[in-house]
């Protein structure tokens, strides 16, 4: 997995709540046995006018926001299903940070399994740097995981929490699956007296 | 001190490790696996060159890609087969019990965990799969997790958590005839918004959750997730007990009575506190209706679709706007005015057997109307086969409906079901987000028997007053 420590970089919106994970990457890219070449799939209804044509008004089309690698969007992000694709798809596309006032709780995990930081700024300053990037063409952020900071260029500095353990494995690039492997001895000795506690969930240790 | 609560008893039977910071090591006993979430948790299995710690604790099925016609030829989209061929070799290869495509065993990953008895209470239970707090109906802490954490699992039995904070939501007194288990659940989010579980598992509890059947309090949970919940959690009682006996994984013999002592001290204490608690009356729950593209966005069936200009909140206004622009709705529209083109009558949420009973029964001796295309997916082949022993496969096809294979079907429309775009359909599925059941088309989420009222009038109606 990527590491994540400080990124700095073009800052896209996108104004709405609720953002589900249907509209980040619909149903037909799910089909796929692999992990990349999802960007074709990102908002792949919301980025298309009714007659299927590029939607101008869409962040994706708006060149404006090319190479943009932050994500400034509303509560509740990433909302439903919860398929990878999702961070997938918006990992093929460059994006490294999502910025919302709140994120579903599967996405939110799953992002940090993706080297993507999800971060919780409150509704207020998420509004502050929506009205900073409409007004600012090539409007950057700079955040910071060390010092849990999203940084404008203007010097405001705004700061989010975030579990120590979840960023210790973010900051570090590591692979979760190795560390809960180091606690072998511990899962072993948890079955065995689990095991007695309730043998009818060990049955396939007995046979 | 504070008793604990259902949740403190299984969570806290279920640690590993704690570190000092609150990160829990958390043991997961049971994890269903279905083909689209799976592929490349294997594939990063094999990269690593890792097996599964406990294969036989692991259960799989294809559901969402199967076709729900004929499958006597196979599955005509050959990436839609890749996949599901990708579940067969990758089951084979580390050991898996698979249902396959034409194993009558086979359904909707959510509805066979419980039949089999698989989904037993106290344990842990993952999928890679949002709609796994269905199984929290029977005690069970169960929730859904991306690939990368059903790699984890496949790997380790444990995922790496932190305690989430708990939510009661008591519902107390009577439901009005024809109101289910999905009013209530969609009332709830109605109250309590699609955002308002974010960090919590809930616990229903109060008469009118106790009142409700097995199948009843799965349609509730099931749709946790939709209030933002990780889980959702139902206290077993004598209902469950009854509903597990017998089946062919659950423990039996002198064994399932020493389960069945444990799974009895599975309540919360009543000296215990929640983090936050939620209440409604049963009664004042009328059969629910979704108008907009967001589960809370939903309404009692006698109202009105609403005015996003009498809506104070911005945030709230500009989504309502764009909802109703998507759904071809005007503000104000009685809901009983909402004509429909489609009907489904399925998903984890409202396929089984008691649902489709309900749905018979309001069917028999009726006609759907004209112009409107009706289809009844059962939640797995047993379902089916069971219907067709009771003789509602008949009913509803002389009602006009059509009668399926099992799958997840037009509820996400990764087979051959799925909406044109601008159709309305009446669905008992879960979710009304813009192009979940096909591009275009537009999603009103409601009971099933609110769904055959539907198919048969053409248009919404409170059948409350239906007969």
């Amino acid at each position: 997995m990527h590491a994540f420590t400080t990124l700095t970089g073009l800052v896209a919106v996108l104004n709405r709540v609720n953002v589900d994970t249907d509209q980040i990457i619909p149903k037909q890219f799910l089909k796929t046995i692999k992990r990349t070449g999802l960007r074709d799939g990102l908002f792949f209804d919301w980025r298309k006018k009714k007659d299927g044509s590029p939607d101008p008004e869409f962040f994706l089309n708006q060149p404006r926001y090319h190479g943009a690698t932050i994500l400034l969007s509303r509560d509740n992000f990433g909302c439903g299903s919860s398929r990878e694709h999702a961070p997938w798809a918006l990992l093929d596309q460059g994006y490294r940070c999502i910025i919302a006032p709140s994120f579903a709780d599967i996405f939110y995990n799953n992002c940090f399994q993706n080297g993507i930081l999800p971060a919780v700024l409150k509704a207020e300053e998420v509004q502050a740097l929506m009205q900073a990037v409409f007004k600012t063409p090539g409007y950057e952020l700079t955040v910071d995981l060390a010092n849990q900071t999203v940084e404008t260029p203007s010097g405001t500095s705004y700061r989010f929490d975030i579990d120590p353990f979840r960023k210790h494995c973010l900051y570090h690039g590591l692979d979760s699956i190795g560390l809960t492997l180091q606690h072998e001895a511990a899962i072993t000795e948890y079955e065995a007296r689990r095991e007695n506690e309730a043998p009818w969930l060990f049955a396939d240790r007995r046979s | 001190m504070a008793g604990k609560t259902l949740f403190d008893k299984i969570w806290e039977s279920h640690v590993v490790r704690e570190e000092p910071d609150g990160t829990t090591l958390l043991y997961i006993d049971r994890q269903l696996v279905h083909e689209v979430t799976s592929p490349q948790a294997f594939e990063g299995l094999k990269l690593a060159g890792r097996l599964p710690r406990r294969p036989a604790t692991i259960l799989a099925v294809p559901d969402h890609n199967v076709p729900t016609t004929d499958r006597k030829f196979g599955i005509a989209d050959p990436i839609s087969a890749k996949q599901i061929q990708t579940l067969e070799e990758n089951c084979r290869e580390f050991g898996i019990t698979l249902f396959g495509m034409n194993d009558v065993r086979q359904g909707i990953v959510h509805v066979i965990g419980p039949e089999q008895g698989f989904t037993l209470p106290g344990t842990t239970i993952v999928c890679g799969d949002s709609h796994t707090s269905t199984h929290g109906a029977f005690g069970a802490l169960a929730f859904g997790i991306g690939t990368s954490e059903v790699e984890h699992v496949l790997a380790t039995q444990c995922l790496i958590q932190r305690r989430p904070k708990t939510m009661e939501i008591r519902v107390d007194g009577r439901l009005s005839p024809h109101c289910s288990a999905k009013d209530v659940v969609l009332a709830i989010i109605g109250k309590i918004g699609t955002a308002g579980g974010i960090g919590y598992v809930i616990e229903y509890t109060g008469s009118a959750i106790r009142a409700l059947s097995m199948e009843g309090r799965m349609t509730l949970c099931n749709m946790s997730i939709e209030a933002g919940a990780r889980a959702g959690l139902v206290a077993p009682d004598d209902k469950t007990i009854a509903h597990i006996k017998g089946r062919p994984l659950a423990p039996a013999g002198p064994m399932f009575d020493e389960a069945v002592r444990a799974w009895q001290q599975l309540k919360t204490e009543t000296t215990a506190n929640y983090d936050a608690t939620i209440t409604l009356r049963a009664e004042e729950i009328a059969p629910q209706v979704s108008w907009g593209t967001s589960p809370g966005m939903v309404t009692g069936v006698d109202q009105r679709v609403p005015d996003p200009r009498a809506m104070s909140d911005d945030k709230s206004r500009q989504a309502a706007e764009r909802a109703l622009e998507y759904m071809g709705l005007t503000p104000n529209t009685p809901i009983t005015d909402i004509r429909i083109d489609k009907v489904f009558i399925g998903s984890c949420t409202n396929s089984r057997i008691e649902d489709l009973r309900l749905a018979a029964g309001m069917a028999k001796g009726k006609h759907v109307a004209k112009g409107v295309h009706a289809l009844v997916v059962p939640g797995s082949g047993l379902v089916k086969q069971q219907a067709e022993q009771e003789g509602l496969d008949r009913v509803f096809k002389e009602a006009g409906f059509e009668w399926r294979e099992a799958g997840c079907s037009m509820c996400l429309a990764m087979n051959a079901d799925v909406l044109q775009p601008g159709e309305r359909c009446a669905s008992t599925s879960n979710r009304n987000f813009e192009g979940r059941q096909g591009a275009g088309g537009r999603t009103h989420l409601v009971s099933p028997a609110m769904a055959v009222a539907a198919a048969v009038e053409g248009h919404f109606v409170d059948i409350r007053k239906w007969n």
